[in-house]
């Protein structure tokens, strides 16, 4: 008795709307970067439950590959808003528009 | 390719008189201490050394039949299905053009020796630079590396203007180089689309002059490349109505840059429709030649006119060879066998002329800091060894017989009667005296009346450095006007295969798509293919 | 050797000595300056007469010709040469005889002047110059000889540089040349576009072959021969001062005095008249357009003589006198007497060069005055001046057993028995002229040489004769302007008395004048009693403008002048004023042609070229300008962009 694949679906792509949704509004940086986590974890869903329908490895390789690549997007960003926020004691991104004209 | 080209470089051919003046200019980056003087010198040395070099290619290498000499080719950019070469030779039309470069040179340095008064290296090294851009553009025979070297002319001339010029030198800088760089790069579109075609018809992309010869191609596509090609050309003669640039930047620019620019860096632009888009658009030249007619003798007399009303010395010898050269451009659209041997004598004469009166300009300039001319007046009776090389280049300029300026107009203006041409040929007549009055209002305003500034009584007459930048030219003045057979007949050949190649072209109509001619059967100009014969050149 | 090998030492000579003065010599060493400059000119002279004398043993009446080097080559092929043939003979002897003589009166005219050296220069440089003009074997060389000229003119009226208006004269008139020679070169494409050759000998064969060819339409509905015919007359228009270009010859009085006796009454402006004779078989071809040569010579010549009578300057008298007699000469050459033209050509350099000769000696006497109403009574102080002057002044009116008589004569009776439309009337304009040149002539002599002197005390005091370096050549021309007549007595005049026709240049000059078949200029042969009448005209006139001028100025003075400025003021005015031409020329041509220019420059150029630049330019940086409020800085709105631009993408996907 397997859980039909289109489950998986519909919670992926709920899960990518709600991190579009708090990518698109959020006002606090870690806000946002925790709604590209969702986005990203979304698409990883995705690609496990496709890669255990149709038996393919491959699929789960990509998902390891992906993960990683979050981990380290994740990193970098942080790091990045700890610098901004010393500059600018906050990290409100309407706050934030040092690259202004 | 690397050992190939060095080779070149250290043999006796003319990659060595394309490159060995920048590759004197490295040395000078190890310079950098030295006093002013050796700065001097060692610019001079390296222009004396790059005269005698020609000298001595052309005295060995020079066929009498005027045929073109040319390096071994080369392949530069080789990737599958794209052949780009390093292709450089040298015939009876570039030849004049190339002895020029090299004589202006250590000219321009004697000439600058007082006006530049700041780094001195970058002067020395810009014009050598400059120098190797102006040869390979007039010796390459690969269209790409043409280009290449064409924006290359740009940036030592950017430099020499913006860095070392008068007030307003960065604006005349830039206008200059936006001008140019605006018509080349249609040009660039041109070059690619006949390497595009080509290599539609060939299965391979070249951008060789003599494959390039071979296309034939449908008359709408010759209309579009030949204003392209004209549009770049055209600027740089210039012609009216895209030549402001040319009195700003003559104006700004310090002597020595002048001197390059009117003597040489113009004629690129005559030379480039002599050598270029008059054989590949034989169809499209002649349908918008009677414009180009029009704009070349709309130059000769607006240019004369407007010369006459400016109160800048500079100003006027600037508008002055807007006139010359309309009268050059009017030679080489006349197609004539005449026409074209006045046209090219005459790219040598404005190159002399011209040059010697911006020196003179700058000799002047550099005594009383001011180019207006109501600052002068008078200046005969204080400096008569000036004045007479000023009254002397000034009638060499209006082309009184017996100086080089003549030669060149009369065989133009001959040429281009006799082919019909002949209320042209009235216009640009009417030119003549018009040149004799501006240019008798300079040398008057300039030289005779009352001293009516103090300051000028006490001007130094020419030292011995400022006659040796002038006798040459003087005494070539002179020659060519008296005995212009030895430097016409050279040229003659060459000519002679690159009219005929145009004329056959005509013959037949212009196809309806493009098409590919026979290899040796029409090629714009025979003495290529002879010589390629020779060399053994794949084909 | 022979002189002949040797004649290209002829213009040589001249022109080494203008290089040696000009470049090597230094101002300070005067006596070697005169030997080269006064020498290299006679031994020209000197080697000329030699050639001459071996010309005539030998190869006369064929032509010699001597080619130095070839100019170019190919398609348009010219060669450096010379030709001695009868013409350039006689313009040969003229010219270096005279020449030389100018050269030798320099020597004490210009003795006290700074500028000795370069004066010397350039005269030699003319000579050189004017040599490659009369001797060029082709229209080439005689087109730089033409400029050369030109050129010199323009340095010697230029020569007292430091002031004003010397140079401005100079100017003027090199640009009013370079107009007429504009019409001078259409006119050489045309010769040689029709007929491939420029050289005299092979031109005059190949018209001779083919007459026909030079009378197929070529432009502006003229026939070749008459197109070609018009324009060199605009470039001897120019050359030799006729209307409408004349308007350079009274400002060139500014130069020294020997200069104008030179330049501008001997030698380059006879250019013209040596031209259109040297292309006489052209002109022949071209009936129209000798017509309207003599016309216009004689409307110069009478013209010219109604401005010389209102004037006060003892040169600008001159000056016109020259432009009215340089008529006289083109009225010959376009009636078809060309032998009359150049006989008077050859008279007038004698007696004009010792007119101005004479007239320098008088300016030196008063220690530079010009202004004839200064002076008076001058031939007790100035007695060979004197003498000279008067000799010349009756050889130019026109006074029996004098030169001038019998070549203005063999003018008139020409004309007078012509076959052009207006023989007559021009007959008639010559005799007046004539009158008016003897009268006019006559009033300077009077007011100059006769009466009381109107000058003040100092210049009283300075009167005197000149030296014999100045007085030497004022009696060889005048005895030239005596002699120089009986050479070429017309054969009209020898058949009016009944005897042996002894026109010794009119056969030398014979095989100048192309035989045309079919084309022969029939002259009229007059009647022994009409050749009298119309020698008697002449006389007459000669005799009434003297005597009118005796009783005017002789008797009265000045007042006969003050008193006509009062009965007809205007047209005084207009005659002093010389028509008023130069300021019409200034109105109707320079003005709008600067205008022009101005309006090309600060409208064309600036406002509109640089403008439209401008506007590009101000375009882009107000595009870049737009274009900065898209970077914002915030986040929210970059996202809000990557978003927009995915959805497109994946629209453009899907569709």
């Amino acid at each position: 008795m397997t859980v039909p694949v289109s489950w998986y679906l519909l919670l992926a792509a709920a899960l990518f709307a709600i991190g579009v949704f708090g990518a698109l509004t959020r006002r606090s940086g870690i806000a946002i970067f925790l709604s590209i986590e969702l986005m990203l974890n979304a698409a990883n869903l995705v690609l496990a439950a496709y890669a255990r329908l149709l038996g393919e490895r491959s699929g789960q390789m990509v998902v390891f590959f992906a993960l990683a690549v979050a981990a380290a997007e994740a990193a970098v960003g942080l790091a990045l808003f700890i610098a901004v926020f010393r500059l600018r004691k906050t990290i409100d991104i309407d706050r934030i528009n040092l690259m202004r004209w | 390719m690397e050992g190939g080209f060095l080779n070149l470089l250290a043999g006796d051919s003319i990659t060595r008189l394309v490159f060995f003046p920048t590759v004197a200019a490295l040395p000078l980056v190890f310079l950098r201490r030295a006093s002013v003087r050796t700065i001097k010198l060692y610019g001079l040395a390296a222009a004396l050394v790059e005269v005698a070099l020609m000298v001595l290619w052309a005295g060995q290498h020079w066929d009498a039949a005027g045929i073109l000499a040319r390096d071994p080719v080369l392949e530069w950019i080789s990737l599958p299905g794209l052949s780009i070469v390093y292709e450089v030779g040298i015939d009876g039309i570039s030849l004049p053009l190339v002895l020029l470069t090299g004589l202006l040179l250590p000219l321009v340095l004697l000439g600058s020796w007082r006006g530049i008064e700041r780094w001195w290296p970058g002067f020395v090294a810009s014009m050598l630079v400059l120098t190797t851009g102006i040869l390979g553009a007039l010796v390459a025979l690969d269209l790409f590396l043409f280009y290449v070297f064409w924006e290359v002319m740009l940036i030592p001339m950017y430099f020499v203007i913006g860095i070392w010029g008068g007030e307003r030198r960065v604006r005349a800088a830039v206008k200059f180089f936006l001008f140019t760089m605006a018509g080349s790069l249609v040009m660039l579109l041109g070059i690619l689309w006949l390497g595009w075609t080509y290599s539609r018809l060939a299965g391979v992309w070249s951008f060789r002059y003599e494959d390039l010869l071979r296309l034939e191609l449908p008359i709408g596509e010759q209309l579009w490349l030949f204003a392209a090609f004209a549009l770049a050309f055209g600027v740089k003669v210039p012609m009216f109505p895209v030549h402001t640039w040319l009195p700003d930047a003559h104006v700004e620019a310090p002597t020595g840059g002048s001197v390059v620019l009117a003597g040489i860096l113009l004629k690129l632009g005559t030379y480039g429709f002599l050598r270029f888009a008059l054989p590949l658009f034989p169809h499209g030249a002649r349908q918008l030649g009677p414009w180009l007619v029009a704009l070349a003798l709309v130059g000769i007399i607006y240019g004369a006119l407007v010369a006459w009303v400016q109160p800048d010395l500079k100003k006027l010898v600037a508008y002055s060879s807007i006139a010359h050269l309309g009268f050059v451009m009017l030679g080489i659209l006349a197609v004539d066998l005449v026409a074209w041997q006045g046209a090219l004598i005459q790219m040598v004469n404005h190159g002399l002329s011209t040059g010697a009166l911006f020196l003179l300009v700058g000799m002047l300039y550099d005594r009383r800091h001011t180019k207006k001319f109501e600052d002068f007046g008078g200046l005969a009776k204080v400096v008569p060894w000036f004045s007479f090389f000023l009254v002397f280049s000034a009638l060499a300029s209006v082309g009184l017989p017996a100086l080089n300026g003549f030669v060149g107009e009369f065989l133009i203006l001959l040429g281009t009667w006799s082919v019909g041409m002949r209320a042209a040929t009235a216009v640009a007549a009417f030119g003549v005296i018009l040149a004799a009055v501006y240019l008798l209002h300079m040398v008057q305003a300039t030289l005779f009346g009352p001293i009516t500034h103090e300051e000028n009584r006490n001007l130094r007459d020419l030292d011995g450095r400022e006659v040796a930048a002038l006798l040459p030219l003087c005494v070539l003045m002179l020659w060519i006007g008296v005995a212009p057979r030895a430097f016409l007949e050279p040229s003659r050949p060459a000519l002679e295969s690159v009219l005929a190649g145009y004329q056959a072209r005509l013959e037949q109509p212009a196809p309806e798509r493009a098409e590919l001619g026979r290899a040796d059967f029409r090629t714009a100009s025979r003495a290529f293919a002879a010589a390629a014969r020779e060399a053994e050149l794949p084909r | 050797m022979s002189a002949l090998d040797l004649f290209w030492l002829v213009p040589a000579l001249p022109l080494a000595g203008a290089a040696i003065n000009g470049l090597l010599l230094r101002n300070s060493q005067k006596p070697l300056v005169t030997a080269v400059g006064v020498g290299l000119p006679g031994l020209s002279l000197l080697v000329a007469l030699a050639a001459l004398v071996e010309w005539s043993a030998s190869v006369r009446p064929a032509a010699y010709e001597q080619v130095l080097w070839a100019w170019t080559a190919g398609p348009a092929a010219f060669d450096v040469g010379f030709r001695l043939d009868a013409l350039s003979a006689v313009m040969l002897f003229v010219v270096t005889f005279v020449g030389f003589w100018i050269h030798v009166y320099s020597v004490g005219y210009m003795g006290h002047d700074a500028g000795y050296r370069r004066y010397f220069a350039y005269l030699n440089l003319f000579m050189g110059a004017m040599l490659l003009l009369i001797l060029g074997n082709n229209y080439l060389v005689l087109f730089v000889g033409w400029e050369g000229v030109g050129l010199c003119s323009y340095l010697l009226i230029g020569y007292y540089f430091e002031e004003a208006f010397p140079p401005y004269a100079g100017k003027k008139a090199f640009i009013v040349n370079r107009i007429g020679d504009f019409g001078f070169l259409l006119g050489l494409f045309a010769i040689w576009s029709t007929w491939g050759t420029l050289h005299f000998g092979q031109l005059g064969e190949k018209i001779l072959a083919d007459p026909a060819v030079a009378h197929r339409p070529f432009a502006l509905g003229l026939s070749t021969a008459a197109f070609i015919a018009l324009f060199l007359f605009v470039g001897a228009t120019g050359k030799s001062a006729q209307i409408p270009l004349f308007v350079w010859l009274p400002d060139a009085m500014a130069g020294p005095t020997p200069v104008s006796a030179l330049i501008h009454a001997a030698t380059m402006v006879t250019a013209g008249v040596y031209m259109v004779v040297r292309t006489n078989v052209i002109y022949q071809l071209a009936p129209e357009i000798s017509t309207v040569v003599a016309v216009v010579g004689a409307a110069t010549a009478i013209f010219a003589a109604t401005i010389g009578i209102a004037q006060n300057d003892i040169k600008k008298v001159l000056a016109y006198s020259t432009v009215s007699q340089l008529g006289y000469m083109f009225l010959a050459a376009g009636v078809g007497a060309y032998k009359a033209a150049i006989f008077h050509l050859g008279t007038h350099a004698f007696f004009k060069a010792c007119l101005f000769l004479g007239s320098g000696s008088v300016i030196h006497a008063m220690g530079g005055e010009q202004d004839i109403r200064k002076m008076g009574g001058l031939r007790k102080h100035l007695p060979a001046t004197y003498a000279t002057f008067a000799i010349s002044t009756l050889a130019i009116a026109g006074i029996p057993g004098l030169a001038g008589f019998f070549s203005k004569d063999e003018i008139l009776g020409a004309t007078f028995l012509a076959h052009v439309p207006a023989a007559r009337l021009l007959w008639g304009v010559g005799l007046l002229t004539a009158a008016l040149t003897a009268c006019y002539m006559s009033r300077l002599v009077f007011l100059t040489f006769f009466g009381d002197f109107r000058g003040s005390h100092e210049q009283e005091h300075h009167l005197h004769e000149s030296p014999r370096v100045m007085t030497l050549p004022l009696w060889v021309l005048a005895v030239g302007a005596i002699v120089s007549g009986w050479i070429g007595i017309p054969s009209g005049m020898w058949e009016a008395f009944g005897a042996h026709d002894r026109d010794w240049l009119g056969h030398f000059l014979a095989p100048v004048v192309a035989v045309i078949p079919g084309h022969e200029a029939g002259e009229h042969h007059a009647s022994q009693a009409l050749e009298l009448a119309l020698i008697g005209a002449s006389i007459a006139a000669a005799v009434v403008g003297i005597y009118l001028a005796a009783r005017l100025w002789l008797r009265r003075g000045l007042e006969a002048d003050a008193s006509f400025a009062a009965r007809a003021p205007r047209l005084q005015k207009l005659l002093e004023e010389k028509y008023r031409v130069d300021e019409l020329y200034d109105r109707i041509v320079v003005r709008p042609i600067a205008k022009l220019a101005r309006i090309c420059w600060k409208v064309i150029d600036e406002l509109v070229i640089d403008g439209g630049l401008n506007v590009a330019a101000f375009l882009t940086e107000i595009t870049g300008d737009l274009g900065r409020f898209t970077t914002t800085g915030n986040v929210r709105n970059y996202a809000l962009y990557f978003f927009a631009g995915v959805m497109l993408l994946l629209w453009w996907m899907v569709l």
